[in-house]
């Protein structure tokens, strides 16, 4: 039992980071009608940002330190960093160690900045072609996102510690009545989930209950209509992609810890983020959300060293084995709509 | 002129009642393909246009390396375009069926024979068998999700490769020939490592002509690729030219009005599919027979979409599109990575110190280890404002040019955006 | 001699009775025209005899042999071809090239892997469309591009790649839905021809009166996916439960 808690445990993570990219990835085509196969370059700028953060807040500059001497005798040069120059001792290395989390506030603006670009720049023009075009502009953008970051950052990955406090584990199994040691997790997936969660829960309530969400889902639901009302959904869908694109961003922030960002991220999570979309159904948001979380814990149980002693291997196609027996069996993916995405 | 896209079939008959062509090609056709020929018989000597030392020396792409590469790709790329520019699949896993070729070609060397004849067509085979198995299931859907099943396939077939089917793919480092091969059929007897061969001739093998300050180099192995490429080429001609590249390009445009014809268009496409996976595998077992190595990097999904680049880059449903998208990228990627700063430094070292500094930063973007920008950046550029290639652009400036062909070319247009 | 006879078929979906036992027989070289008002059950019941909609009971002959359960492509190889409301064309392709593909389904079946033959050695099948072509004074667009065609041209290439098949039985769904009045009356004037001509069967959907009352031999009226009255135009058009069910509403 505790096994199974462990590995649903273990799936949580990384489902929601799925959910949070293939969410996006819906609300882009359910609303513009656009398939973007950018999208896993947006979480990958938002890893970025956690990164480019946590450098600026830890920048330094030399200071003599007339106290100490080196080895030789001269006087010890110390780096002093700017955080604690202007905040103080504490207060500053506080900030320091935080810089994931500030990182979020960074990149809401700056990802809703470049989703809107992305939209007014060069998506809008996309919206009559056909979907192989869309694929394939998108496609060519991702590389240039890609090529962009590793030209500023380098292609190895750089790590992004979450903050002390929140970089322990978490006896996860005295919560639920189990010994000491049965169950025990990093305590940053756990946030992460619990982050995820809330992000998914405001997409949702901000769909179901604001007026402008209401259009919005109105829009997915039948855009020619909501077009005759006369209301103007096209710059409500623009602020949608960079809603989107915030989504995929921060989800990225807050996974920088995780996995080390990365250049090739973009790439990796796109591939598994639309099979995550077509598994859920393609424009069924609640559809994406259950799909990402699905494949998330199934790729965690196949993980399991009996499984993999057992089907050697498993652990790396199981997504796409469960995708394509989806694909087949339940054609419209789990909760997909009728009349989405057919000839 | 370029317009082989728009040239139909029956546009060719009326051509050709009057002066016939040759290879059973109308007149238009032939020309190209002599024209194709041509071009690839005195590759040696057209890409090595700078003489040894010189500063431009290193924009030569004539040598023997280089050149495989622009035939092999130009193969897969004329086969993708059978499938993506006549039907409009678009297949993202395609890189599979090179994989698969690769592993096939080189099984046959280690086991069977170092003669790379049956190493090649034991790649086409299987190629083309597993093309059929992994399109039987996707072509079951249509548009984004039959990308997304090829893509699935693809990335399946490489995380096996990778990992499960160790035994058969060496894993994570591949396969070589070994000295403890033991082919079936004239192995080296020495416990030398054997080397691919035609017959005894070594793929390696090379001759070397000193003109001057040039030195050109023709090697086998590309002259075995290049056959195979005319070859590929020509196939590719007259299934353009046939009833079932007609029923291929009716796919794209209407399958319900071919179903209520008596046809059905997944069997036409099925077999597409199959046609396309065998020339990937031809040239997956080419790759082998060059360089008689092979690791599941080769399937991994960014190859399915360099595949897909090239022939959108040249200009997908147009005959020679594919193969000028597989060149072009090759020649960057080979010549554009060569760059950096020194290189960048020297060019622009006739500015003032300052100025070549900054020129030589924002040049350096585009070059070097980024080159990938580049190509993203163009083949942006190319679906956004040339959804026809490199073709679509060649017959709109021969159309700026040539007034008199005005008429001819006001169909060429109408044409090349539907075959986009 | 009737060559399609359609025998009690039913179709529900969900609560609503789309066909109730519908009986219709098609008699050969007779134009058989099926009318009622929206809703009747008309397209509906179009779709069954082209194998989209499988009845849940009844039985649907075509020429001795059952269509039921059959592909769309099956049924037309079985010799019934159908005209769109929308003409089907393959748009991308030019008119020379759409006549060819109904020749070739026609000589070659379902599917051949022709793939090294050249189409400009197939002498007859070209010469089979261009006569087709003539005959719908088309010949001089036969290398244009379907889609830049004006939309009574996609009408009259839509016929001709369906006449060219030499069809049993044409079955069109409103062919002059939302087409000028000229082009209308060219479109009567084509099938009147082709039918003295080759002495075609054919069975018509259509809202037009005029076009119905000049083509057909003889009309079936639905309403609320019952057959309602089987008769001559003559008598139909004084039928008293046809006034009330639908030219009333037309006003006739």
């Amino acid at each position: 039992m505790d096994q199974i808690i462990v590995q649903i445990l273990n799936g949580l993570d990384k489902g929601s980071a799925y959910a949070l990219i293939a969410l996006g990835l819906t609300l882009i085509f359910g609303t513009l009608g656009v398939v973007n196969f950018a999208h896993g370059a947006l979480f990958m700028m938002g890893a970025f940002c956690a990164v480019v953060t946590s450098k600026i807040l830890s920048s330094s500059h030399k200071v003599v330190d007339e106290t100490r001497t080196d080895f030789l005798g001269n006087p010890l040069e110390v780096d002093v960093f700017y955080m604690q120059d202007w905040f103080g001792e504490t207060a500053g290395a506080a900030i320091m160690d935080w810089a994931v989390p500030l990182a979020i506030l960074v990149s809401i603006p700056v990802m809703i900045l470049i989703g809107f670009i992305m939209e007014r720049g060069l998506i809008k023009h996309f919206y009559k072609r056909p979907h192989a075009d869309q694929i394939l502009v998108t496609f060519g953008l991702a590389i240039v996102m890609g090529e962009v970051i590793k030209y500023y950052f380098g292609a190895n990955p750089i790590q992004t510690p979450a903050p002390e406090a929140l970089s322990g584990r978490v006896d996860f199994g005295v919560w639920l009545g189990y010994g000491p040691n049965a169950i025990v997790y990093p305590m940053w997936r756990l946030v992460y989930f619990f982050f995820s969660a809330s992000i998914i829960a405001a997409v949702f309530a901000f769909l179901q209950f604001t007026t402008f969400g209401m259009v919005v889902r109105a829009g997915m639901a039948d855009r020619e209509t909501v077009g005759l009302l006369g209301i103007d959904i096209d710059k409500r869908f623009t602020f949608m992609f960079g809603l989107a694109a915030a989504v995929a961003g921060i989800a990225g922030v807050m996974y920088a810890p995780i996995v080390s960002p990365a250049y090739t991220m973009g790439m990796d999570w796109l591939v598994l983020s639309f099979v995550v979309v077509v598994v859920g159904g393609m424009g069924s948001l609640p559809g994406a959300v259950l799909a990402g979380f699905v494949l998330g814990i199934i790729e965690s149980f196949a993980s399991m060293p009996g499984v993999v002693n057992l089907l050697p291997g498993i652990n790396q196609i199981i997504i796409y084995v469960v995708a394509i027996a989806i694909l087949l069996i339940r054609p419209r993916g789990l909760m997909g709509r009728k009349g989405v995405m057919e000839d | 002129m370029t317009d082989q896209t728009t040239q139909t079939p029956i546009a060719a008959a009326s051509a050709s009642s009057s002066k016939g062509g040759m290879f059973g090609l109308a007149a238009k056709d032939t020309t190209l393909f002599l024209v194709v020929i041509g071009l690839v018989i005195f590759a040696p000597f057209i890409l090595n246009p700078f003489p040894e030392g010189s500063a431009m020396a290193q924009f030569n792409a004539g040598y023997p390396d280089l050149m495989q590469r622009f035939v092999i790709f130009g193969i897969l790329a004329i086969g993708f375009n059978i499938l993506f520019g006549l039907t409009g699949y678009l297949s993202f896993g395609h890189a599979a069926f090179l994989g698969v070729g690769s592993y096939a070609a080189i099984w046959s060397l280690k086991l069977f024979t170092l003669n790379v004849i049956p190493a090649i067509l034991f790649a086409i085979v299987v190629g083309g068998f597993f093309a059929w198995v992994i399109g039987k299931i996707s072509l079951k859907r249509s548009g984004i999700y039959f990308s997304i099943l090829t893509l699935a396939f693809a990335q399946m077939s490489f995380a096996m490769a990778y990992s499960v089917l160790t035994p058969i793919t060496g894993g994570e480092t591949g396969l070589q020939i070994k000295n403890t091969d033991n082919p079936l059929i004239g192995g080296p007897t020495d416990g030398s490592i054997g080397r691919a061969n035609l017959f005894g001739a070594e793929m390696g093998n090379s001759f070397e002509l000193g003109i001057g300050n040039w030195v050109f180099t023709f090697n086998l192995g590309y002259y075995i690729a290049a056959f195979a490429m005319i070859v590929a080429f020509y196939l590719s001609i007259r299934i353009f030219r046939s009833p079932f590249g007609i029923m291929l390009r009716a796919v794209k445009s209407n399958q319900n009005r071919m179903n209520y014809t008596g046809l059905t268009p997944k069997v036409y496409t099925l077999y597409a599919f199959v046609i396309s996976g065998m020339y990937a595998g031809l040239a997956g077992g080419l790759m082998v027979a060059m360089d008689t190595q092979v690791g599941p990097e080769r399937m991994f999904w960014t190859a399915s979409g360099e595949i897909v680049i090239m022939t959108i880059l040249g200009g997908a449903g147009t005959l020679i599109g594919p193969v000028l998208g597989a060149g072009s990228i090759k020649y960057m990627e080979n010549i554009l990575s060569k760059i950096n700063k020194d290189v960048l430094h020297q060019w622009f070292a006739m500015l003032p110190d300052g100025l070549e500094d900054v020129v030589v930063e924002f040049a350096y973007i585009f070059v070097g280890k980024q080159w990938h920008f580049t190509l993203g950046i163009v083949f942006m550029l190319v679906v956004i404002f040339l959804p026809g290639g490199l073709v679509e652009g060649a017959q709109r400036v021969s159309a700026r040019f040539g007034r008199k062909k005005k008429a001819t070319d006001t169909t060429d247009n109408s044409a090349s955006t539907s075959a986009e | 001699m009737a060559i399609l006879s359609v025998k009690g078929v039913n179709k529900r979906f969900g609560g609503l009775q789309a066909l109730g036992d519908v009986n219709l027989d098609v008699v050969e070289n007779t134009c058989h025209a099926i009318i009622g008002p929206n809703g009747a059950g008309k397209s509906t019941l179009l779709n069954v005899l082209v194998g989209k909609l499988i009845p849940d009971s009844g039985s649907v002959v075509f020429d001795g042999q059952s269509v039921l359960g059959r592909q769309p492509h099956e049924i037309n190889q079985m010799g019934i071809s159908r005209v769109f409301q929308t003409p089907e064309i393959f748009a991308d392709l030019t008119v020379m090239e759409n006549m060819l593909i109904p020749c070739f389904a026609k000589r070659d079946g379902a599917f051949r892997m022709h793939a090294i033959e050249s189409v400009r050695h197939e002498k007859d099948m070209i010469e089979k469309a261009e006569s087709m072509l003539a005959e719908v004074n088309m010949l001089d667009k036969r290398e244009m591009t379907a889609s830049s065609m004006s939309r009574g041209d996609k009408r009259r290439l839509e016929m001709a790649m369906c006449l060219v098949q030499e069809p049993r039985l044409l079955l069109l769904d409103e062919p002059t839905a939302g087409m000028a009045r000229a082009d209308t009356e060219n479109t009567i004037e084509l099938l009147k021809t082709i039918r003295k001509e080759r002495g075609l069967t054919m069975a018509i959907i259509e809202h037009d009166m005029n076009v119905v009352f000049s083509l057909a031999d003889r009309i079936t009226v639905l309403a609320q996916g019952m057959p309602l009255v089987e008769d001559t135009p003559d008598n139909i058009k004084g039928h008293p439960k046809v006034r009330e069910a639908y030219l009333g509403e037309a006003q006739v």
